[in-house]
């Protein structure tokens, strides 16, 4: 007899160690999320997969599901909050989406249309970002950065190097990357790392491929963010 | 620098752990950490460059832009605000001919603000070089500029300029009994280690940093789990804005703190623990070692204590500048040398703290009073107190008395008795618990100092009816944004919001509807937020709403809507472009035409 917890309702199994994410996940139920990723460690911070558990707001990405759990997902009310988080990333960084070269691949888009956001709501910060195009192959934009670490962990988890670090603190955030002069070209990065094609938005970018897809026939363009997400993340699916 | 790098990572066995101490070390000698000693340090203890910048950048004392030889910081607390701050750091600014937060051209001095440094009772207060400067006043300014330009090395400044008093005004049961050294731990042998959690639990004893979990609970849980290696850690990292207690503790009862660790390590089976101490209480350092010396000589740390066959050290690390180290797994993290970001939990520090081992966080406080009761029993604790909240509870008194100090009190004391003692007159209100606490008005006086109604980590600032409760607010607010880790959406981004639409009410851009908005954001900031910081950064600006609406709606203007931004001040680029000053280059803001 397989362990269950409900989901809107719904029972879904799961077995022992199993965070609620990876649990929905198999079962087919999206739970919208941007720093996590099924391939590397769950890092809980962008905290759109905030889901309530019994009552209690919890990372939907970091926390194990347990017996008997009670969550609560797609309801009008976490939606809407995770509408008002999507917004605070579009308004920390700056992102233009009509000039930006990942539009309709980029899933920080995706979440927002499929949030139903349809404008920014807060001031925007117009923080002062710079780019770095030093590389010859890959092009980091540190105004599209979201701080998801993804980047971050591949490099470490995958690629065995270490290529980006997030350093200062609190709204100083920012992405570094490990070289001496601190430009993308004296890192030992290679454009076929999996850290330089893990980014939900369009921070990090490979180079002289940018509208090899045009625009109308990208990812999001034809499939909502949920769809694309279990396709492609369901333990079993491609 | 070389020579000095690698003695500096021998002395540290090469241990990234260690790298916190390290780059503090590296900070005071060069005021600020050079790229050479990045690189070197990187090669040294087998880090990548980038960890070595992440932590610098992270912690308020680490800089990678060189401070001044004499690095000055001025506490931005509200109560050093009360006290006249402003009008110092500007006269200071001036006499000193540097401007706030940067480097005087010779690079002999550096002045900035600080998060507040625990001397609230002896403000307007400073550091300098990390060392403390209480009671400030311009006549002390002169001297210490004096000094600075004479280049009058810190030893031979007056030692009158670095006093810092303990202020003890009330004791109670804790503070008016000293303990002999080793009396607890003796105790605790004799009555059995087992015997001697019972008694900690029957005293009801409860975390005294403010959540209040059951110690007893706590350190059982940690007993019981398989992994044998664990530890103890004494959070000193007491950063909320208004508290100075431990600092006290630490300062006249040590002893008795490192023996309630000591205890808790015989009862939970720990050979190791640690004092983290906050970066603001450097001036504590040395005086603390020599009371640990002082315990190995006496047999009560070392190998084979007390002839029990029972192995425990305590060492002390520094923190560096950042308030959310007093959040336990962040303190962990900080601990481990890296910064100071919450974990996710589960698991909790009891099943995976210290380097993944089962740990205990406890306050200063909470061992202080652990020690107690290993020596006086359960029952004797459990007779004093509220139901739900037993013992006493040492509070940091400061702001608008004529006594500011540390006061002990039986949990169940109501504030208006509080108030009385501390001498404190025509209260407009008291922030309870800090800025992530409760602020309480004048109607409420008759509420009790208990878990169950007003639970406080010890801060107790009290605001006299002069006292303007939206500067209060935006100090808090502005706090809580510099204080803000940045690993969560809702609070790195939420509590810069929650500036900036502050801001916009109390400069008087607000309009209709953005009280509200400031409302529903704090309810997403309190309620999304990763860890306690940010879960109770909007309290100051909800528990104020709740009782002085009027206040923010007095605020403003009459109009449906006002844009966020300044319009006029978004031109002054396009003007000084232009080199245009007249008065057609200024537009008037959308909607005054409308007042």
């Amino acid at each position: 007899m397989s362990k269950t917890i409900t989901i809107d309702g719904k029972a879904i199994p799961f077995t022992e160690g199993q965070t609620i994410m990876q649990a929905a996940t198999a079962a087919d139920v999206y739970i919208p999320h941007l720093c996590h990723h099924p391939e590397f460690t769950p890092h809980g911070s962008c905290k759109l997969c905030t889901v309530k558990v019994n009552g209690r707001n919890c990372s939907a990405c970091t926390f194990p599901a347990a017996e008997g759990q009670e969550v609560l997902n797609n309801t009008q009310e976490l939606n809407s909050d995770r509408k008002t988080i999507t917004q605070m990333l579009f308004v920390e960084g700056n992102h233009f989406c009509p000039s930006c070269e990942k539009t309709g691949n980029c899933q920080l888009q995706a979440v927002a249309y499929h949030l139903n956001m349809l404008d920014d709501h807060f001031p925007l910060f117009y923080a002062h970002r710079a780019m770095d195009a030093s590389h010859p192959e890959v092009l980091i934009d540190h105004n599209r950065c979201i701080f998801c670490t993804l980047c971050v962990r591949a490099s470490r988890e995958h690629d065995g190097k270490a290529v980006f670090a997030i350093s200062g603190r609190g709204i100083n955030k920012h992405l570094l990357v490990n070289s001496t002069s601190g430009q993308l070209k004296d890192s030992d990065l290679d454009s076929g790392d999996k850290a330089a094609h893990i980014c939900p938005t369009g921070a990090i970018l490979i180079k002289h491929t940018a509208y090899q897809v045009p625009i109308g026939q990208r990812v999001y363009d034809h499939h909502q963010i949920n769809e694309v997400s279990l396709a492609s993340e369901h333990p079993h699916g491609e | 620098m070389t020579a000095f790098l690698q003695e500096l990572a021998k002395t540290y066995g090469y241990q990234a752990n260690h790298l916190l101490a390290i780059l503090r070390a590296v900070q005071a000698r060069y005021h600020h950490i050079p790229e050479p000693a990045i690189e070197a340090l990187a090669g040294l203890l087998q880090l990548p460059r980038s960890q070595i910048i992440g932590i610098v950048e992270f912690y308020s004392f680490l800089h990678l832009q060189p401070q001044g030889q004499y690095e000055l910081l001025i506490s931005d607390s509200i109560t050093d605000q009360m006290l006249g701050k402003q009008d110092l750091i500007s006269y200071l600014a001036d006499r000193l001919q540097v401007s706030i937060g940067a480097v005087r051209a010779d690079g002999l001095v550096s002045l900035a603000n600080t998060s507040c440094t625990g001397l609230c009772d002896q403000g307007p207060a400073g550091l300098v070089n990390g060392l403390p400067l209480t009671q400030l006043t311009r006549a002390k300014l002169d001297v210490i500029v004096s000094l600075i330009n004479a280049r009058t090395p810190l030893p031979e400044w007056p030692s009158e300029l670095f006093a810092v008093h303990d202020n003890i005004q009330k004791t109670d049961v804790l503070l008016s009994r000293t303990m002999t050294m080793g009396e607890a731990l003796q105790a605790t042998f004799d009555r059995g280690i087992a015997a001697t959690l019972t008694e900690i639990d029957r005293a009801g004893l409860r975390g005294r940093g403010g959540a209040g979990f059951k110690t007893a609970m706590k350190w059982r849980f940690c007993s019981e789990e398989s992994e044998t290696t664990r530890y103890v850690v004494c959070n000193a990292d007491e950063g909320e804005p208004g508290t100075f207690k431990d600092r006290v503790l630490l300062n006249s009862y040590a002893d008795q703190v490192f023996e309630g660790m000591t205890v808790c390590a015989a009862i939970i089976g720990a050979r190791q623990g640690f004092l983290y101490l906050r970066g603001e209480y450097l001036f504590l350092h040395e005086p603390l070692q020599a009371v640990l010396q002082q315990r190995r000589d006496a047999g009560l740390l070392g190998n084979n204590i007390l002839g029990q066959g029972f192995d425990f050290d305590i060492a002390i690390c520094l923190g560096a500048g950042a308030y959310i180290c007093g959040e336990e797994s962040a303190l962990i993290e900080s601990l481990e040398g890296k910064m100071g970001i919450p974990r996710n939990r589960p698991p909790y520090p009891v099943t995976q703290g210290y380097l993944g081992k089962p740990t205990v966080v406890n306050n200063v406080e909470t061992f202080l009073a652990a020690a107690a009761v290993a020596v006086q029993g359960g029952d004797w604790f459990a007779s004093i107190g509220t139901g739900p909240s037993k013992g006493t509870k040492i509070l940091s008194i400061c702001g608008d008395c004529a006594c500011p100090g540390i006061y002990e009190y039986p949990f169940g004391t109501t504030i208006q008795a509080i108030l009385d003692d501390c001498g404190a007159h025509d209260v407009l209100g008291v922030q309870v618990g800090g800025p992530s606490g409760t602020f309480i008005s004048r109607q409420e006086f008759d509420r009790k100092l208990a878990f169950e109604d007003l639970a406080t980590g010890g801060s107790f600032i009290i605001f006299n009816a002069s006292r303007n409760i939206l500067d209060i607010v935006n100090n808090f607010t502005h706090f809580f944004a510099h204080e803000s880790c940045g690993f969560c959406t809702p609070c790195r981004v939420g509590t810069s919001l929650l500036k900036k639409q502050l801001d916009k009410i109390v400069d008087g851009h607000g309009s209709a509807g953005d009280v509200a908005a400031l409302e529903s954001l704090c309810q997403l900031v309190k309620n999304y937020s990763h860890c306690g910081l940010g879960q109770t950064a909007a309290n100051p600006i909800l528990t104020t709403l709740a009782r002085y609406p009027e206040l923010y709606q007095a605020k403003l203007k009459k109009i449906s809507y006002e844009p966020g931004f300044d319009l006029d001040a978004a031109l002054a680029t396009a003007r000084r472009m232009a080199d245009r000053h007249d008065a057609a280059a200024h537009l008037a803001q959308v909607g005054e035409d409308y007042e």
